[in-house]
């Protein structure tokens, strides 16, 4: 071979490795391929949170050990990684950093400064991961910045303004990537926003379409409002939603309306708060919707991972939609037109006698917040709420933790000021011993209760559920545990020393099976 | 003023009463953020970085009244009672008070410490702690029995709880941590208190004496 040949060759070997390094869309599309990595939030984009890899198990688990620990720069970290070709990614408020997963050593780390005038207005100065596409890691900061990253740099490819923080807006959560684009949503529900939901191109950052939670006037919904009260109607879009690749669906939770507790001046249904959307990929234009609660008054978001799964129902196969929502119900829905299929309590909640044929809930009268108080399960946190939940292909279950707290609920005045609480109210939960928590495991197409396993506090954390027949969850009070998949039955705790209140993530390293959790500032790889 | 303000620009954080929630609950004499009200002042306009946002929008006489109402929450306030402290003091020790209970580094801290009881508690609540005390046992003091793999039956106070272990110390001052899944029984006796009722150890002038002294502790500073 001539020399021109073999430069040629090293050439073309050169470029196939590093395409081959990229994260092309189909990786994704088809995470089941390689489930030694971990491409997306929750791990494939149906919201799955399960794992495939099955040398962790029942028989073995007692001898997880910690390989690797990383320490953030900030407390409380929510983080979910990303794990690609032997790099881990993680994000902190404003923050990103790629790991070597032999050794959690940085390759790179990048950061902005927050700015000084930047206030979060209802909830922590936090973020829930990153997410990658081809050659960039893209990242949402709370000041409203999209930033895609070169892998491998941190450097800045593009960067894009979502929206203004001033009044309110911040960006909290892990983008989600469909083909050729990454969608985003925002956080402000406490701050009398309009929501709305995000796709950018993935190459430029160019805005691609944004779909308004609150429809304004002469749009579908828009009726479900009074005068100007649309304009401060909330609906923030905080949490990572779903995608159906065969459908082209976006599924996205759609948060409070605005103002939380008092709903003197909104009267209607609120649309689309509290509600799941489903926008089709290259529009953003909505196929249907379900509202969980409408007119709500107990800041009960539906802002949730929404569960993709195949079930049987009345003997036909059905592509459904699992939702463990914050207001105590669990919901089974058609995701091709959204009817509603099952729907059930799985947590205590005493503001409905449960669901009507349609899905829509029989409230009981009398349990709105008032001015002296009204003692309501479950507080406005919910009873289940951010984190995220697991389905399991292999038991059919879908894991959630459980949140089981009341709180007196109070309404008061709402004077809207753009960048200060719109609330209208609060609550004062009962604390101590009377609040708890539990895992439990629901049959995905009915949310009949499996098994529970009881939690001492109301937990923070999300579940992952693995084909080697385990269930990952944390604790407040710092424990990392496992449990039977089938049975709920506790088999290995780890104590980390602080608060769980993320999700946890399963990959390989060399071949074999690891385990990642954060807690407070440390983030934790397991392995036999 | 104050207390409208921190219900609707507050309360989402620290609770619509101010007993906690995400944010501490303000329920206590001491802030340890702001230790005075120039500071209690600042943490409300400025926030605490990371974790608490100021409040910018407020005007300096709104951020002076939402700090005035804060202090209401956590001190109670000074009143006239009848007894006379500095008998009450005496009565603390001659009663054995102190054999649980340690004031400014005197005692025993098996029970609550009381160094700044007064400022926590009102005099009815201290009559009642001394009259009936499992009428007001604090949500943090949880007597346990427990028995353990072995069969033994143990008595102790929670120090610490997780799903998965349970730390206690017994009565005789001794730690303990344990497995609850090791466990034979667990029982948590809520309400319960080794304290005995001093209705009948204490005359009427006694007990003024003595909730009079305990109403007079303010803390250390």
């Amino acid at each position: 071979m001539k020399r021109s040949s073999l430069f040629l060759l090293a050439s073309f070997l050169l470029v196939a490795s590093f395409l081959t390094a990229q994260v092309r869309y189909e990786r994704i599309a088809n995470a089941d391929n390689e489930p030694g990595n971990w491409l997306t939030y929750s791990r494939n984009s149906l919201g799955h949170r399960y794992s495939p890899l099955n040398q962790i198990t029942p028989a073995n688990v007692t001898g997880l050990k910690v390989k690797w620990a990383y320490q953030f720069p900030d407390p409380r970290t929510e983080v979910s990684p990303i794990v690609a070709d032997g790099v881990m990614y993680v994000t902190g408020p404003n923050s990103a950093a790629a790991l070597d997963l032999q050794t959690g050593r940085p390759f790179w780390k990048w950061s902005r400064p927050i700015p000084p005038d930047y206030q979060s207005i209802g909830f922590g100065r936090v973020n829930r991961g990153p997410a990658i596409l081809d050659d960039k890691l893209f990242v949402a900061t709370l000041d409203c910045d999209l930033v895609a990253l070169d892998i491998k740099s941190g450097q800045e490819r593009w960067s894009t303004k979502v929206a203004d923080y001033k009044p309110g807006y911040s960006l909290t959560m892990a983008p989600l990537v469909i083909p050729g684009k990454v969608v985003v949503g925002v956080s402000g529900g406490e701050a009398g926003i309009r929501g709305f939901i995000d796709a950018y191109d993935a190459k430029t950052g160019k805005r691609a379409w944004r779909f308004w939670t609150i429809p304004g006037p002469g749009e579908p919904g828009h009726e479900s409002w009074s005068g100007d009260a649309w304009k401060t109607g909330g609906g923030s879009t905080w949490v990572t939603g779903s995608y159906d690749p065969q459908l082209n669906l976006v599924y996205w939770g759609v948060g409070n309306p605005g103002p939380d507790w008092n709903g003197d001046d909104r009267p209607g249904d609120n649309l689309y708060t509290c509600s799941l959307v489903a926008l089709e990929g290259d529009t953003g234009a909505l196929r249907w919707h379900f509202q969980f609660t409408p007119h709500d008054t107990h800041d009960w978001d539906a802002t949730h991972v929404p569960v993709l799964f195949e079930g049987e129902v009345r003997g036909k196969k059905r592509k459904l939609i699992g939702v463990a929502n914050r207001n105590a119900f669990y919901y089974a829905l058609d995701r091709e037109t959204g009817e509603f299929i099952a729907g059930r309590a799985y947590a205590k909640q005493t503001w409905a006698n449960g669901l009507d044929d349609r899905g829509r809930p029989m409230v009981i009268p009398g349990n709105e917040p008032s001015e002296e108080g009204k003692l309501v399960w479950p507080n406005l946190n919910g009873a289940t709420v951010w984190f995220s939940p697991s389905y399991s292909p292999q038991t059919g279950l879908f894991y959630v933790a459980v949140r089981e707290v009341g709180a007196t609920y109070f309404k008061r005045e709402a004077d809207f000021k753009p960048g200060t609480f719109f609330a209208g109210g609060g609550e004062q939960t009962l604390g101590g011993d009377d609040e708890w928590g539990a895992i439990r495991a629901l049959e995905a197409t009915t949310g009949r209760i499996a098994w529970e396993f009881r939690l001492k506090s109301a937990p923070w954390a999300g579940v992952l559920s693995t084909a080697g027949g385990l269930v990952f969850g944390g604790t407040n009070e710092g424990n990392f545990f496992a449990l039977d998949a089938k049975t709920g039955k506790p088999l290995w705790d780890f104590q980390t020393g602080g608060q769980v209140a993320a999700n946890p993530i399963a990959f390989n390293i060399d071949g074999r099976q690891h385990i990642a959790v954060s807690a407070n500032r440390v983030l934790y790889v397991f392995g036999l | 003023m104050g207390k409208r303000l921190f219900e609707s620009q507050c309360a989402l954080c620290h609770g619509q009463t101010g007993g906690g929630g995400r944010g501490p609950n303000l329920h206590r004499p001491q802030l340890n953020k702001a230790p005075d009200d120039a500071s209690l002042r600042k943490v409300i306009s400025q926030g605490i970085q990371p974790e608490m946002p100021g409040a910018w929008q407020l005007s300096p006489r709104e951020v002076k009244s939402v700090a005035a109402y804060v202090r209401t929450l956590g001190s109670i306030p000074l009143e006239p009672l009848p007894g006379n402290p500095s008998r009450g003091e005496r009565l603390f020790k001659t009663k054995a008070c102190d054999t649980c209970h340690m004031i400014s580094g005197q005692g025993s801290g098996f029970g609550p410490e009381l160094t700044g009881i007064g400022s926590k508690r009102s005099a009815a609540f201290l009559r009642e702690s001394l009259v009936a005390p499992e009428a007001a046992v604090p949500d943090e003091f949880l007597l346990l029995d427990l028995v353990t793999a072995s069969g033994a039956t143990i008595r102790g106070v929670r120090m610490n709880e997780d799903s998965f272990s349970i730390q206690i110390k017994e009565l005789n001052g001794e730690f303990h941590s344990y497995r609850k899944a090791a466990l034979k029984d667990l029982r948590k006796l809520r309400g319960k208190s080794p304290m005995p009722s001093y209705a009948d150890a204490l005359k009427p002038e006694e007990m003024d004496d003595l909730i009079a002294y305990l109403a007079s502790l303010r803390g250390n500073s």
